[in-house]
């Protein structure tokens, strides 16, 4: 040691913090997210999010808007799994009209979710790869969310903002072609997951990067309202599906993953687990499905005269189709009154409607509970002290979904 | 396995009396209305009591009434135990001239978020929320568009100038 340190005075070096901008449209964030960060070199002080960027007025809209019309707008919600959304509304309506559907419907839309699930399970976690440093898994994955889409297409004909099945039902029966696309998924797409399994789950770069990532306990979850997978990776076993079955669900086998810490890594293993058990329902619908025989085999709605169109041939020659096809179109159907909460497990959570009806033609008021809107909310606590470049895997990997988040 | 919505509507009018009243059961769940003073009571009461334990906020959300004068507005709790799988709706209702309302944000994380969007469609001032600002629409918007006083352009509306929409 030599007598001529420099000796400062207390206070001398300032530290200093950078504020930088992340978003609203920043190619790592995957959607409008904006966040004003406090960085202390690479790590993360505080953040602060702003939301708000897509918001299109879905509730104030939906007040104006028959019964029917309202499902398109559902689709914008989470848009990586719309047909969720689809049959959340629809439930919720046939909830309130006290619409009861056959079991055939109800497995037909076992599939149709599941494979929703999929779509959306399979995004982000290959998003978490791609934000990780791993962009093959990425791309090699999205031909088998094509096999998913080609499904939706045949079903109802689009593909991302499906508006698929109706109140009751389904719009047309699967075609032949559905089942064959349905089964060709089943057959090529374990091989494909188990691929992007071994690409990532035991790989040290990724494990490294996300273990320990962006934390949250199970007692924190729950008091941020965390629901789905990023609830279940912190290790609380609550899933719509099995808590408050709706469209049938009772009548499959099926698990539910659980996580432990609520980092990263679990919530993208919970993800992974969740799809093989998606793989899992979907095979026992459609074993169910097949044993449907003769006429129960063409069912594919339920007899909901005010809200079902009635058949196009029937339109142009009864004159009971047409005053129906009538009143439906130009929505002239008063509901009953009442006060509905219909929960559905989307992709990312639970996905509420609550829907108030005062005997009119429209909602009086309705309200989306949107899951990532409300587990959000715990991002600054999720990053705080985190390295910038794992505030970012973190976001990806709470599968946050703009559309939804802003309604 | 379930509580009954017996049980909870006992269990509260034991701690409550008529400060709670207005039970009903709509499709299966049980609503209920306290008045406005008292919903960090009653919700405190859900979460604490053992045999009740509504430790999960499912949704927070406002309603406007505007024909029901002094209680236009209606901020509906839907709360939910998970172990018991029981869910409830809990209302208070409140004036659109003094809309103050306790917030549920030191209770519930997740309520800040969703009392900010509740205050920013319909100006529910929640009292002693952290953050009490606009988080969906714009701040510079100085009214409340989910009220029912603005309502959305009728769709049957016939002074519309065919001219403007490329028809005659």
């Amino acid at each position: 040691m030599s007598d001529h340190n420099i000796t400062l005075a207390e206070d001398a070096i300032e530290r200093k913090t950078t504020t930088i901008n992340l978003g609203p449209t920043h190619p790592a964030t995957h959607g409008v997210f904006q966040n004003i960060m406090e960085l202390d070199g690479e790590r993360v002080v505080s953040s602060e999010q702003t939301v708000g960027y897509i918001h299109r007025a879905f509730e104030k809209l939906a007040e104006r808007r028959p019964l029917y019309q309202v499902t398109p707008i559902t689709d914008r919600l989470n848009y990586c799994s719309s047909p969720i959304n689809n049959m959340g509304w629809h439930l919720t309506c046939e909830k309130l009209l006290g619409v009861q559907t056959p079991k055939r419907v109800d497995y037909l839309r076992v599939i149709i979710m599941e494979l929703a699930r999929i779509a959306d399970h399979l995004i982000c976690n290959s998003i978490v790869g791609v934000d990780s440093g791993a962009f093959t898994g990425f791309l090699y994955v999205m031909q088998y969310r094509e096999l998913i889409y080609e499904i939706y297409e045949e079903v109802c004909g689009s593909r991302l903002t499906t508006n698929i099945g109706r109140i009751g039902g389904f719009e047309r029966n699967f075609s032949n072609t559905a089942f064959t696309k349905l089964e060709k998924f089943l057959k090529e797409y374990p091989v494909a997951l188990g691929e992007l399994e071994s690409l990532l789950t035991r790989n040290r770069i990724f494990m490294e990067r996300t273990i320990g990532g962006g934390p949250i306990s199970a007692e924190r979850a729950l008091n941020y309202g965390f629901t789905g997978p990023n609830l279940r990776a912190a290790g609380v076993d609550y899933d719509v599906r099995v808590h408050t079955p709706y469209s049938s669900y009772q009548d499959f086998e099926f698990d539910i993953p659980v996580g432990k810490t609520g980092d990263n890594y679990d919530r993208f293993l919970v993800r992974n687990a969740e799809m093989w058990q998606s793989m899992r329902i979907i095979q026992q619908a459609y074993n169910k499905i097949q044993e449907f025989k003769g006429t129960e085999a063409e069912v594919y709605h339920a007899d909901v005269p005010e809200y079902y169109l009635p058949k196009k041939e029937d339109v142009y020659t009864k004159m009971e189709a047409l005053i129906w096809h009538f009143k439906i179109i130009m929505g002239e159907v008063d509901m009953p009154k009442g006060e509905v909460y219909q929960a559905v497990e989307g992709g990312n959570g639970e996905l509420g409607f609550y829907l108030i009806s005062d005997g009119g033609r429209t909602p009086f008021r309705l309200h989306f509970r949107r899951p990532c809107f409300i587990y959000y909310q715990a991002y600054p606590e999720l990053v705080k002290d985190s390295m910038l470049s794992d505030a970012i895997l973190t976001m990806s990997s709470l599968n946050l979904i703009a559309g939804e988040l802003d309604a | 396995m379930a509580i009954s919505n017996e049980y909870i509507q006992q269990k509260l009018t034991e701690k409550f009396g008529d400060q709670v009243f207005n039970f009903e059961e709509t499709y299966g769940m049980l609503s209920f209305e306290a008045p406005k003073d008292f919903n960090l009571k009653v919700m405190q009461y859900l979460y604490d009591e053992p045999s009740l334990g509504f430790q999960f906020l499912t949704d927070l959300c406002a309603v406007n009434y505007p024909d029901d004068a002094g209680r236009e507005l209606a901020v509906v709790y839907h709360l939910h135990n998970l172990v018991e799988n029981t869910r409830i709706r809990f209302k208070v209702f409140t004036s659109i001239a003094t809309p103050d309302v306790f917030t549920a944000s030191q209770l519930f994380s997740s309520a800040n978020w969703m009392e900010r969007e509740t205050y920013d469609f319909f100006g529910v001032n929640f009292v002693g929320h952290p953050n009490l600002k606009r988080i969906l629409n714009v701040d510079e918007m100085d009214y409340f568009p989910l009220r029912k006083e603005y309502p959305l352009e009728d769709q049957t509306r016939i002074d519309k100038d065919d001219e403007m929409f490329g028809r005659g």
